[in-house]
């Protein structure tokens, strides 16, 4: 009789340890989150402008770099010759069939109008628009450099052809794409 | 009490682990079996308190560091960034600023618990001893922290206190711009500031580290003021110091998220919320309330030098007290007399901190400066002579004794 | 427990005590007249009418002089706030011109402001903010509700006081803003107008609001006293934008710690009634 009551009473107490214990875990968990939660992006970043770009001033076979987010963007107004070669640039040969463009679903294919497509679906092949970052390990590539009349990354030797993909080296993907849109036939919006 | 348990450790990688660097054994040592008296109350929580709150503001500190500027020009507009922007930094930040007051909260009841129950007497004197250094260190953290927000008090209390230096004779001057860095409180003043702010709480943790070496060295005192005879007068600090002090603990940090939600800038002033400027001085300038029994004393002086000296003094005076007081009795349980001075003590103090606030004229000016004259004859003249004059009432023999007496009664 | 309690009550006093006089003040200004704002209280939210209406105010009148320079146009669109349509600030934030950044050519540019651009001040400069005000300057508003104190009790008094109903610095503004009075004995002075609730009581802006400033969208009647609470609550929020959310976090904090310090209290006396304390 009493070794019953004492058990009950121990299995109480148990539960009250364990009961306890679970609630602090809980507690300490949730008090850590904000210490991990202030190193995100703050509100600041995330609502930084997007930036407005004017086309019309780059000539045939200028590029020129800016900067969005703190990262290089490519601009580049395409000669007919790059063009042509990027868009006779049969897919089977590339390394990333992927278009890799933010304004595109993520399974779009990377031919050469999926790479010049802005987030309304409006295509000016002249233009290309991409974020210069080597897809390896993050450095910016040379512009009008490497084996396919593209860019070529100094740091490992990954060439991109002309319109942006990836076609030699060590670099996974193609150049991504930022979200960008025309607001007149000459001007666009990235971000 | 000193030295590592023998204990044996039944999992094997844990016995790998200990014969290697026993800092297993250590840690069962000092803090799962460590014998505690069992007749400790809960003003004996506030030392697990402190070390709370010195985690919280280190983590807080190191965080809010990833966003605050230390520039001048950047400073004040760094801070209120964090307050809008940072993702839960309005949380860090009041959590930070709010922290620092509850550590004093706390340090001051540990520090007048000590006086109470006669904890720096032999054989704690070190222990004591080092206890005062980290009163003085946080006073310093403190201080250097509420410069660098750069508001209106930040920057005037800078000026007043590094001022302070300025009383020494002959090099005074020569200090004063060594610690600014310049001819005027400015940029690198705060820039040294910052990087001593961000040194000292790592200073304040190593000397936590010797306060709790020491105590587990005499072991803790207790309400009743005698030495640990037998191990029946023990407990072992975990599960039961453990468990009771996380009870005040959490008691504790409700009261002090009370503040940190509710009224985060009750503790603080409101001129802090205007930029530092170098060419007006706010109408009224006061420091953070756990410095104004001492800005009291300072101002009670009517000689700079004077005023300095014994606004130091009275913190000097805590390293002399367990010589200063004579009696072998411990606990002012046993010390009728004392204890009526004990708590004349607390009164003069906090009527020191509510003097300080006020301006320095008048009534209270007298105020402070009998308070001020008290204090010193409290810890010059009341103690030393008590031993002699006091008849302490019979204590018991054992801390047991004490607890069964009091459980038949 | 006895113990604990009497602990506690002991801390709330002495803290009470020594914050007391820390926030005391003398200088014979007027108490700023008791004013119950929505924010007030452990509960208390924003009213969203309100804050509109007094960015408006704000917008119309006050900005004419002042700057807001830590509220960017998204803050008036976040949860907390007045909570204007994302659009609707678009467009306002489209009307001011933002300087300060150059072209290719390096020659200064403006441009229409967008969501993330903080408000633009009225003056380029602190110079000339006071050369166009009678040598004054126009202090910037973010966080003048927080800065200032509406207050003056005496030193005994004053922490309770300020305990349950905050520094006063939004009842502070709306007693000021609305509370111009002719100068006793008629006297005047250079530049300075009369005011019973500043310190020193002679401030130099002048009368900022007469009433009937502006017209409100939502058929508030414009009066004086209308406008300067609206203001008041509205730069009530510009000092403290995340009030809300700190008192939300501040309610579960609080109830979690409550939970778990009973559940703390109930295992430490389950452990402790086994031995003799």
């Amino acid at each position: 009789m009493t070794t019953k009551v004492e058990n009950a009473d121990v299995s109480r107490r148990d539960f009250l340890y364990i009961a306890t214990g679970a609630v602090g875990a809980v507690g300490t968990a949730l008090a850590i989150w904000p210490f991990i939660d202030q190193m995100n992006p703050d509100a600041s970043v995330l609502a930084l402008a997007s930036t407005e770009f004017d086309l019309a001033p780059l000539e045939e076979g200028q590029g020129v770099t800016i900067k969005w987010r703190g990262k290089p963007v490519f601009i580049r107004h395409r000669t007919p010759k790059e063009i042509e070669e990027a868009k006779k640039t049969p897919l089977a040969e590339l390394k990333d069939p992927i278009a890799r463009n933010l304004n595109l679903p993520p399974d779009a294919e990377a031919t050469d109008e999926n790479r010049v497509k802005d987030a309304n679906g409006k295509v000016n092949e002249k233009y290309l628009v991409q974020i210069g970052i080597c897809t390896h390990l993050g450095c910016v590539p040379l512009g009008e450099q490497g084996d396919y009349d593209g860019w070529f990354c100094p740091c490992h030797g990954s060439h991109y052809d002309s319109a942006g993909r990836i076609r030699k080296g060590p670099a996974p993907r193609n150049l991504d794409i930022p979200p960008y849109k025309y607001t007149s036939d000459t001007v666009i919006v990235i971000g | 009490m000193s030295g590592h348990s023998t204990y044996e450790f039944k999992n094997p990688i844990a016995r790998w682990v200990d014969e290697r660097l026993p800092i297993l054994s250590v840690v069962r040592g000092q803090l799962v079996d460590f014998p505690t008296p069992r007749n400790l109350n809960y003003w004996w929580t506030f030392g697990g308190i402190l070390a709370t709150m010195l985690v919280i503001q280190i983590l807080t500190g190191i965080v809010l560091v990833m966003h605050f500027t230390p520039h001048t020009s950047m400073a004040f507009d760094s801070v209120e960034h964090i307050m809008r922007d940072v993702n839960w930094g309005w949380l860090l930040r009041w959590m930070h600023a709010n922290g620092a007051s509850f550590f004093f909260i706390a340090v001051y009841i540990h520090i007048f618990r000590g006086l109470y129950y006669g904890s720096y007497k032999a054989p704690r004197e070190i222990l004591w001893m080092i206890g005062v250094i980290i009163f003085i260190a946080m006073m310093a953290t403190a201080f250097m922290g509420y410069v660098l927000p750069w508001g209106q008090m930040s920057y005037w209390g800078a000026v007043v206190i590094t001022n302070l230096f300025s009383a020494i004779p002959v090099v005074g001057d020569q200090i004063v711009q060594w610690l600014w860095g310049g001819f005027s409180v400015a940029n690198p003043t705060l820039q040294r500031f910052f990087s001593l702010h961000y040194l000292l709480p790592f200073v304040l943790a190593a000397l936590v580290f010797l306060h709790v070496w020491a105590l587990h060295v005499t072991g803790n005192n207790n309400p009743d003021g005698i030495e640990v005879k037998s191990e029946q007068d023990t407990l072992p600090f975990h599960p039961y110091y453990t468990m009771k002090d996380l009870f005040a603990i959490l008691v504790f940090l409700m009261v002090y998220a009370a503040f940190v939600f509710y009224s985060p800038w009750y503790l603080g002033h409101s001129i802090n919320f205007a930029p530092a400027n170098p060419l007006s001085t706010p109408a009224h300038i006061v420091p953070e309330w756990y410095f104004l029994p001492f800005y009291a004393m300072l101002r009670a002086i009517p000689d700079k030098l004077g005023g300095v000296i014994v606004m130091f003094s009275s913190l000097i005076i805590l390293f002399f007290l367990p010589w200063l007081d004579t009696s072998k009795v411990k606990s002012l349980k046993y010390r009728p007399l004392a204890r009526q001075f004990f708590w004349l003590l607390v009164i003069v103090c906090l009527v020191l901190g509510i003097a300080g606030a006020q301006p320095a004229q008048g009534a209270w000016l007298l105020v402070a400066r009998l308070a001020t004259a008290w204090y010193f004859i409290h810890f010059l003249v009341i103690l030393p002579l008590l031993g002699f004059i006091e008849k302490p009432k019979p204590i018991p023999a054992s801390i047991s004794e004490a607890v069964l007496g009091k459980a038949k009664a | 427990m006895k113990t604990i309690t009497k602990m506690f009550t002991a801390l709330g006093l002495a803290v009470a005590l020594f914050a007391a006089p820390a926030h005391a003040s003398g200088g014979g200004q007027k108490n700023a007249e008791d004013y119950d704002f929505s924010f007030e209280g452990p509960f208390g939210k924003f009213d969203r009418a309100q804050l509109q209406r007094g960015w408006q105010v704000f917008k119309e009148v006050c900005s004419n002089c002042h700057s807001l320079k830590y509220i960017r146009f998204r803050n008036l669109t976040e949860p907390g706030g007045p909570e204007l349509p994302v659009e609707a600030v678009k467009k306002i934030a489209a009307e001011y011109e933002i300087s300060g950044e150059v072209n290719d050519e390096g020659e200064p540019i403006t441009r229409p402001g967008r969501l993330s651009d903080a408000i633009p001040a009225p003056y380029p400069n602190e110079q000339a903010a006071k050369a166009a005000n009678n040598n004054a300057l126009p202090p910037d508003l973010s966080l003048i509700v927080k800065a200032r104190e509406g207050w003056y009790y005496p030193w005994y008094i004053s922490p309770f006081i300020k305990l349950f109903k905050g520094n006063g610095g939004a009842e502070y503004v709306r007693s000021l803003i609305a509370g111009y009075e002719d100068p006793p004995h008629g006297e005047e002075k250079e530049g300075l107008n009369y005011n019973p609730y500043f310190p020193g009581h002679w401030i130099a802006m002048p009368p900022p609001l007469a009433g009937e400033d502006v017209e409100y969208a939502d058929g508030t009647k414009p009066t004086l006293i209308q406008e300067a609470t609206d203001v008041a609550a509205f730069l009530a929020w510009a000092s403290m934008p995340k009030m809300e959310e700190r008192k939300r976090v501040g309610l579960m904090t609080l109830l979690y710690l409550g939970v778990f310090a009973l559940l703390m209290l109930m295992v430490k006396k389950s452990l402790w009634s086994r031995v003799e304390h």
